[in-house]
């Protein structure tokens, strides 16, 4: 056990924490997103609040959603960590600062977390909370299901307020700013670097920190638009 | 005819490591052919010649192959040009009558000795720790007795390159010594002669690193940009591949 505990106080220890937790979180995205373009559906509500359901309900996925939120909390706990360690690194800082050939994500990965966390909350708060743990949602009933709690009124509901689009399309911003930075982050973190696949790793990623942020955008941008007028 | 250049040097004053600095504004008269040393040789004649106390600044063999200069000039280490060191800078990258800001390395694991003159001797201690070879002393080896690969003597050569001169650590937002640390252990790792002891010394450099205060780098990339000598990050993912291997293959409970 020793020489786990020595490597996880290690820094490369550190960082592989941040990248493997990092790349599960890049995984989930996709899956969200998958379950969430069902929103655009033109059903009512049906396909979407039956996954709710599904997604809330099935064993395994209750298993893979508990290890995902603990995957955020040590993202966000190391990341922080981390990031304060560095900061007593680094010490006094420079009068003058010029520097060529980086980008603004790379260094700002700390502050786009941050906000990725507060956004998090926010986003949780509003959907995830009041569907497990309040009585606020009404109830519509499918057949072959039994009580199913609408959380499409209660999404449609939220993104016809313009605040609530705003501050999703803002999350959705700083994602794709931290995740320009991180996919390819995380290969490099890995060791996982190559002449014949790390440009690869790097055009997928920064489609990938367009597609996804894009595709989560255009839900509330949907509602707002076209189904609240 | 060389053009005469009238400079103010803004550089960074500090007693000792106890106390703390400040900047301080001189002004100075080169001229276009000076390196950046020869400039501030210039200056401390001045101050001498002034009765006051020169400035402290490091220096060797002012051919860009000894990692001595230092100094971070208009927020830069090693000054704006790329692919070189301070001695290599000329001032006629610089205009007549510009202000120079010239900072000491900044990172909490090189603490200023005096001006502008870091201690950097926490790379001699990573280096002590695994940045050497086991071999018998005696008589010169046959050359070619070990063949190598012209690949990997390619990508061991280019790490090689290395001065430790701490422009990487000096560039790195986060103080991280890793673009050195992992040309260290690329330069041996790369080699047959170095793979004998790969593991223990990925491991042995890491840890001393970690020991010396250095951050932990999170892919900037402003080391590669900044280093003399180009090294490039390549090596700080084959430095980690290295001690992953190393910790996930090792023998030690």
């Amino acid at each position: 056990m020793k020489w786990l505990i020595t490597f996880f106080s290690s820094s490369i220890g550190k960082k592989l924490l941040m990248s493997l937790t990092g790349l599960f979180l890049i995984l989930f995205l996709v899956v969200h997103l998958i379950g969430n373009l069902q929103l655009l559906k033109d059903d009512g509500g049906e396909a979407f609040n039956t996954y709710a359901y599904m997604m809330a309900h099935n064993p395994l996925i209750k298993i893979v959603a508990y290890g995902n939120y603990f995957f955020i909390i040590l993202h966000a706990f190391v990341g922080i960590s981390i990031t304060l360690y560095n900061r007593g690194a680094k010490g006094q800082k420079y009068a003058v600062s010029k520097s060529n050939k980086t980008t603004w994500a790379s260094k700002n990965m700390a502050l786009l977390g941050t906000l990725i966390l507060a956004f998090t909350f926010i986003h949780m708060g509003d959907f995830w909370f009041k569907m497990k743990f309040t009585n606020e949602l009404a109830t519509v009933s499918y057949e072959g299901f039994p009580v199913v709690k609408d959380l499409f009124t209660r999404v449609s509901t939220a993104f016809s307020q313009l605040w609530i689009v705003a501050v999703y399309l803002i999350g959705m911003l700083v994602l794709s700013f931290h995740l320009w930075h991180g996919f390819q982050s995380a290969f490099q973190t890995l060791g996982l670097s190559h002449k014949k696949y790390t440009p690869l790793i790097h055009n997928v990623g920064k489609a990938y920190a367009i597609l996804i942020p894009l595709g989560f955008a255009i839900i509330p941008i949907w509602y707002f638009f076209f189904k609240s007028m | 005819m060389s053009a005469e250049m009238n400079l103010k040097i803004k550089i960074w004053r500090q007693k000792n490591s106890k106390t703390s600095g400040s900047f301080e504004t001189y002004p100075v008269v080169a001229n276009e052919h000076m390196s950046f040393l020869e400039m501030l040789d210039v200056l401390n004649e001045d101050l001498i010649s002034q009765k006051k106390e020169p400035i402290v600044f490091e220096h060797d063999c002012r051919e860009g192959i000894c990692g001595a200069c230092s100094l971070v000039i208009n927020g830069q280490p090693h000054g704006p040009n790329s692919g070189t060191t301070t001695c290599q800078l000329h001032m006629r990258f610089f205009k007549d009558g510009d202000i120079i800001v010239v900072e000491p390395y900044r990172a909490s694991a090189f603490p200023v000795l005096k001006d502008v003159a870091v201690d950097r001797s926490a790379f001699d201690r990573i280096m002590q720790a695994g940045g050497y070879i086991s071999v018998n002393a005696g008589q010169a080896p046959d050359g070619n007795a070990i063949p190598i690969e012209k690949g990997r003597a390619g990508q061991s050569f280019e790490a090689a390159a290395c001065i430790g001169c701490g422009a990487c650590v000096a560039a790195c937002p986060n103080g991280s010594a890793m673009l050195f640390t992992s040309a260290k252990i690329a330069h041996l790792g790369h080699l047959p002669q170095g793979v004998v002891e790969a593991d223990k010394r990925a491991q042995a450099m890491v840890a001393q690193m970690d020991k010396e205060g250095f951050g932990m780098c999170s892919n900037v990339g402003a080391c590669e940009a900044e280093c003399p000598k180009e090294i490039k990050l390549e090596n700080i993912a084959f430095m980690n591949r290295s001690y992953l291997k190393a910790v996930f293959s090792g023998e030690e409970v």
